[in-house]
């Protein structure tokens, strides 16, 4: 079997199991989410942490709930960090220096997991699992809580509120809900379980999961390595199933204790795409149309397929003499994943917020890099991070009604709510921060002299880089193009900024938008409303995708992987 | 075809909205919205105001043309300080002029304005009140008058103000705002009542109270509006506004940081290129027209005798998903008309028409004309006139009898009228009513029609001859307009005094969505308010002032001229026209206009793409040769190709001018029909066209020597 095919093959299976998983899981986290419910366990953490999961909350309120747990979390994972080295668990680990704690913080608190250092070296196993492991949980739980609100201005009508579905007591008195209920439950039903499920699936492929120490391997070219042991596996699915990303090893998913084999590969780019498509579902459930979900799903999965499309094909199809010799661009992937393996991989890995990596992406063709880039650059929406991405597409959807609305001659709405001023206003704001983040964070690089002086390469690779690590920072992705000495005290502290800002104010403008959308009472439907579950609406919708976010970065694209894959 | 524009329109011809487009179709046609048509010569014309706005207080107004004004500036100024750079002087002068067509589309639409407002001002002439105080009168200028001034008028006199007809009756020319030449009947009490200052009394004389003070009158109001004075920005507007100037910051980050990172790519560039390449990619095309669309949308409805009070109006009206309409003069033509003849048994059908025809000879109602128009129609009996029986003597209809007839000298007799009435005629004659009449009259209002009886007493002996059935007459068309309103997804429901039956019957043959029998002001009222409860946009025309509440509760609330003051307050619309069928046309033009605004913003940010491949390469290709490839339109020379796009850019404002002023083409069509075309038109094409236009330019800048 040509390597293209099993290529092919693997996308398909990949299609199937993701298919086959949509809609009990988008279906039972809209159950999560709009439950009434309380678990013991659930019960408990309430009342430990002292908040009223029946508590109405308005979107500032929920917002400042969002705002003050991440913070506890960024000081939290901090002091963890510098204080490593007295504590017990962590034999042998140094703290970290304060930029380094900052970047690494920031970087998890904000689903990023962006790493400037090597986990095996620099942080002892209680960080890993008691700060790294527990914000993979609630980070990406705070990404759904966020997205749930969202979706909960939509669906909200008088009298009811947030859930549609008929025959059951509306749960969430509030106009958003309850962000300490949905953070919990995120946690406990959603994340924990499908965790725990992956993480066996994962042992069972042969990942690692132990307490016992150092392990000592062979090496190929002779000699001995020796790799501490740890909660790799479980660790691993829940950095892929909240799009997380951070490795426990420095090679992260190209490590063999991570992801041991092909099929332990094709397992976690499931994991990573599974909640973010399952949440278009949960959304078409909890606004009572599912044809909405699917309208959403199938603007994600077209942007998905072609980028996987277009990756396969300038991985395998790349000119030179090296890569026919190979069968296409080898270099920096794992023989044990292979060119297809590792496309769809990447394609996955940046088109979500996750930033896992099995193979290095600086070693990519310059426009299989490219190809990266712009995944990320289109905000991650396709499908984007847990919750992260349903409300990046949905606020771009918005921005789409706009113009279509316009074009039909009606006032703009979606799933009948007016999209006025206030309205575009939040969604202007939502797509400016991470354009603005990105460029203008490379443009300061590039035009000092130390931060320059990081690259490994020169020219457009080396722009490239550097361009890579911002647009990964500011949009939450946490993957690393490789070649940058990150670790410096410019990086870490722009970065972290950068991540910070790119994770916490879109999600002022995305909560502010969400309470405008519940304020407003429906507009019934006609044969003059735009139906928004239409081919012609999705295509639309990855148009202004493309075009909205696409069109800023065409200028620095030219001059990174452009320059660089249109060489040859 | 429309009036010409430039000139003074309509009021000076008086032939106005007879030739307006589609303005005087009542039911049928496409329903297709026109526009006025664009002539070239308003671009000179409107030149040195397009030259004025330049100031950069009024730039401001508009995000995005200000940011072009600031790099025309800037160019500028570098081409001063580099003479000799013949591409600085040409960026700077194509900017300048992208600067000057936006202006000049603004000026070109505020024109058209400013020319009927001209019109308008001339009948505003100051003129003399007759103030009545106490028991005499004195002259005073109109502009001292207060509201609350009573004021005599006389044939030949002006009236000086707005105001209500407190006594008299007169016949009023209101060519001055209508354009109608023929007079009106303006009288006290009722729904005629209301006069406009401007306008010239004919015959009679009445009394007037003032109900506007000077400067706040009808004509003033009328003059600011299509001047643009008055114009405010529209919900989407502002919100088109806020997303156009997102992408202008987007696109000023996208190019403010490109410096840095051509630096560290070793390709510099000129401020020039930076600078043309920032303007190519902000949405100038739509910034340009944006104002323009707004005030060709209200023009338009000028130009279909509408005024609206406020743009927020038009767009609303472009929203509305229920239309009440008055079924009397709205869905049929205002008067029952006679279509047949039902004999009881034992009576000839002829026998009956011509009783039924005698009898209604002298029934000036139009009614009783119908009866004799049917009976010539449909028998062929000739009209007689009421000479030509002698002896005869004639029973005109009146209100109280509700009956007419006549009485020949041989003692026969006939009567035609009301049921009640003609059924007491026959029994004070000691006739009866069979059952058969029953029957036909128990039929006729099944079927929503009215029955008029005919009856004749002969030698001594009354019956019943049978039943003229009375009907609603449906106008033509309206069943196929409503149609296209309910695939536009506007429902439609018929308002009417009628029983419910008779407005079922009515209603059915209209094929309007709903109705609202036996309709009280209140029930109008409790029917808009239940709909704007579920969040549905109304539109209603009223004339009377008890629809006054109901006008100020619509989303829409059209007032026809002639009616009361109260229902023009009250309503946010006004037809000088006073055609309810108007509102159909309305919610097209509101449609519209938010339609030419989505579409030229799609094309506008569509043309991005094909800038992007005519500068990026020309920026770059010399420091990474491989972008070269970017070249697809195998453009001339860099600087060639970023001139070029440049130009485009300039001259496709000028290009949709026309457009704009005009409107996109609107045809009702479902929403989803509406979006293919005009994705496919204006989102395709846009990103097309530049690659078309660009090239072309391109190939002209190549012939001119010394370039490249």
């Amino acid at each position: 079997m040509s390597p293209v095919l099993a290529g092919v093959l693997q996308f398909l299976a990949l299609l199937a199991a993701l298919a086959l998983a949509y809609r009990p899981l988008g279906d039972y986290m809209a159950r999560v989410y709009c439950s009434s419910r309380h678990l013991w366990v659930e019960k408990w953490i309430y009342r430990a942490v002292g908040a009223d999961p029946s508590a109405e909350m308005r979107w500032p309120a929920y917002l400042r709930g969002v705002l003050a747990f991440s913070l506890a979390g960024v000081l939290f994972l901090y002091l963890l960090q510098r204080v490593q080295g007295v504590l017990p668990g962590s034999p042998g680990f140094a703290p970290i220096d304060p930029d380094q704690a900052f970047n690494t913080a920031a970087s998890f608190v904000t689903n990023t997991n962006w790493q400037s250092y090597a986990g095996e070296q620099a942080m002892g196993r209680l960080v890993q699992t008691c700060g790294l492991a527990v914000q993979n949980f609630v980070s990406a739980a705070v990404g759904m809580a966020v997205a749930v609100a969202l979706v909960r201005g939509f669906a909200a009508r008088p009298g009811t509120r947030g859930c549609a579905r008929t025959g059951e007591a509306p749960s969430h008195t509030g106009p958003l809900g309850n962000f300490w209920a949905d953070l919990v439950r995120g946690v406990v039903r959603i994340l924990i379980p499908l965790s725990v499920l992956g993480a066996l699936v994962l042992v069972a492929c042969g990942a690692l999961q132990n307490f016992s120490g150092l392990h000592e391997v062979g090496q190929f070219g002779g000699g001995v390595q020796q790799w501490h042991g740890g909660a790799v596996a479980s660790q691993e699915a829940i950095k892929e199933l909240g799009t997380n990303g951070g490795g426990y090893y420095n090679a992260n998913s190209a490590h063999p204790y991570e992801n041991p084999n092909g099929l332990s590969n094709l397992f976690e780019i499931f994991l990573i795409l599974l909640i973010p498509f399952a949440l278009t579902r949960t959304f078409g459930r909890m606004t009572g149309s599912v044809r909405q979900g699917y309208a959403i799903l199938a603007a994600m999965a077209t942007i998905w397929t072609v980028f996987t499309a277009l990756m396969m094909w300038t991985e395998f199809a790349h000119h030179g003499p090296a890569f026919e010799a190979a069968g296409g661009a080898t270099e920096g992937k794992e023989t044990r994943f292979g060119i297809a393996g590792s496309a769809i991989f990447s394609v996955a890995t940046t088109l979500t917020s996750t930033g896992a990596v099995n193979s290095f992406h600086s070693s990519y063709t310059g426009l299989g890099g490219g190809l990266d880039l712009l995944g990320m650059q289109l905000g991650e929406v396709a499908p984007g991070g847990v919750g992260s991405g349903l409300y990046g597409m949905l606020v771009m959807a918005i921005v789409a009604v706009f113009l279509a609305g316009l074009m039909v001659g009606r006032t703009p709405e979606y799933l009948g709510k007016k999209i006025g001023t206030r309205q575009i206003k939040f969604a202007a704001c939502y797509f400016l921060i991470t354009p603005a983040l990105v460029l203008g964070f490379t443009a300061a690089a590039v035009a000092l002299p130390t931060p320059g002086g990081s690259t490994l390469n020169p020219g457009p690779h080396g722009f490239s880089e550097i361009l890579y690590a911002y647009t990964s920072g500011a949009n939450n992705n946490g993957s690393a193009f490789g070649g940058l000495s990150a670790d410096t005290e410019w990086f870490n502290t722009t970065l972290g900024i950068a991540m910070m800002l790119g994770r916490f104010l879109p999600m002022v403008f995305v909560l502010a938008l969400a309470g405008s959308l519940a304020g407003q009472g429906p507009v019934p439907q006609t044969a003059g409303t735009l139906r928004t579950h239409k081919p012609l609406f999705t295509g639309l919708l990855v148009g202004t995708v493309m075009i909205v976010t696409g069109l800023t970065y065409f200028p620095a694209l030219a001059l990174g992987p452009l320059a660089e894959g249109l060489a040859s | 075809m429309s009036t010409p524009t430039v000139t003074p329109p309509r009021t000076e011809t008086g032939a106005s909205h007879s030739d307006a487009p589609a303005g005087h179709r009542p039911g049928g046609g496409t329903g297709r919205i026109g526009g006025g048509l664009f002539d070239p010569r308003q671009l000179l014309t409107s030149f040195p105001d397009a030259v004025r706005k330049l100031d950069p207080r009024v730039m401001a107004k508009s995000p995005v043309m200000f940011v072009v004004e600031i790099g025309s500036v800037l160019t500028t100024v570098l081409a001063v300080l580099n003479p000799g750079d013949w591409f600085g002087w040409a960026i700077a002068a194509w900017l300048w002029l992208t600067t000057l067509f936006a202006n000049l589309a603004e000026a070109v639409a505020e024109g058209r304005g400013k020319a009927q407002a001209a019109t308008l001002r001339r009948t505003r002439t100051d003129t003399v009140a007759r103030r009545i105080t106490g028991p005499d009168e004195e002259r005073i200028a109109g502009t001292e008058l207060r509201v609350g001034d009573l004021v005599v008028c006389e044939a030949g006199d002006v009236v000086p103000g707005d105001g209500d007809v407190v006594d008299g009756v007169a016949s009023v020319d209101e060519s001055a705002i209508t354009g109608e030449s023929a007079p009106v009947i303006r009288e006290s009490g009722g729904d005629r009542s209301a006069v406009t200052g401007g306008t010239k009394v004919l015959s009679d004389r009445i009394v007037v109270r003032i109900t506007a003070e000077p400067g706040a009158t009808f004509i003033d109001r009328m003059i600011s509006l299509v001047e643009g004075a008055a114009r405010q920005r529209t919900p989407n507007e502002i919100a088109l506004n806020i997303l156009l100037a997102s992408l202008t910051v987007v696109f000023l980050l996208a190019v403010v940081t490109l410096q840095p990172f051509a630096t560290y790519a070793g390709a510099p560039q000129s401020m020039v290129v930076l600078v043309a390449l920032l303007v190519c990619l902000i949405p100038t095309t739509i910034g340009a027209l944006l104002s323009a669309i707004g005030i060709a949308g209200m023009d338009r409805l000028v130009q279909r005798n509408v005024l609206a009070v406020s743009g927020r109006a038009v767009e609303a009206a472009g929203d509305v998903s229920t239309l009440l309409l008055d079924k009397t003069g709205t869905i049929t033509l205002g008067n029952r008309q006679a279509v047949e003849f039902l004999p009881v048994r034992g009576v000839a059908e002829n026998e009956l028409a011509d009783a039924a025809q005698l009898s209604s000879l002298a029934d000036e109602t139009p009614e009783g004309r119908s009866v004799v128009v049917l009976a010539k129609e449909r028998y062929g009996l000739r009209e007689r006139h009421q000479g030509e029986l002698t002896h005869a003597e004639w029973v005109a209809f009146t209100a109280q009898t509700r009956m007419s007839g006549v009485d020949t000298t041989d003692g026969h007799k006939v009567r035609k009228g009301a049921t009640g009435s003609v059924a007491a005629w026959v029994h004070e004659r000691g006739g009866s009513v069979c059952e058969d009449v029953r029957t036909l009259t128990d039929r006729i209002s099944a079927a929503g029609g009215t029955p008029l009886l005919v009856a004749e007493e002969n030698r001594g002996t009354a019956r019943v001859l049978g039943v003229i059935h009375l009907k609603d007459v449906v106008k033509e068309g309206m069943r196929e307009r409503f149609e296209e309103l309910r695939r536009m997804g506007i429902r439609t429901v018929m308002i009417t005094g009628d029983n419910p039956l008779t407005a079922k019957a009515i209603a059915d043959e209209a094929g309007v969505d709903d109705f609202l029998a036996e309709a009280t002001p209140e029930d109008k009222m409790a029917l808009i308010r239940r709909e704007q409860a579920d969040g549905t946009l109304v539109a209603m025309t009223g004339d009377g002032t008890n629809d006054a509440p109901a006008l100020a509760q619509a989303d829409v609330g059209v007032a026809m001229n002639t009616g009361t003051s109260a229902a023009k307050e009250a309503g946010n619309m006004v037809d000088l026209d006073s055609d309810p069928t108007k509102l159909i046309e309305i919610v097209g033009i509101g449609k519209q206009l938010l339609i030419t605004r989505g579409a030229l913003t799609t094309f506008s940010i569509a043309n991005d793409v094909a800038k992007y491949f005519a500068i990026i390469p020309a920026m770059f290709a010399v420091a990474h040769p491989g972008l070269d490839k970017l070249n697809i339109m195998d453009l001339h020379s860099p600087q060639s190709a970023i001139l070029a796009a440049v130009i485009f850019n300039a001259l496709v404002i000028v290009a949709l001018v026309p457009l704009a002023l005009r409107g996109v083409r609107y045809r009702p069509m479902s929403a989803d029909r509406m979006l293919r075309r005009n994705l496919g038109l204006y989102g395709l094409g846009g990103l097309i066209a530049p690659f078309l236009g660009i090239k072309a330019i391109d190939l002209l800048l190549s012939l001119i020597p010394g370039n490249g």
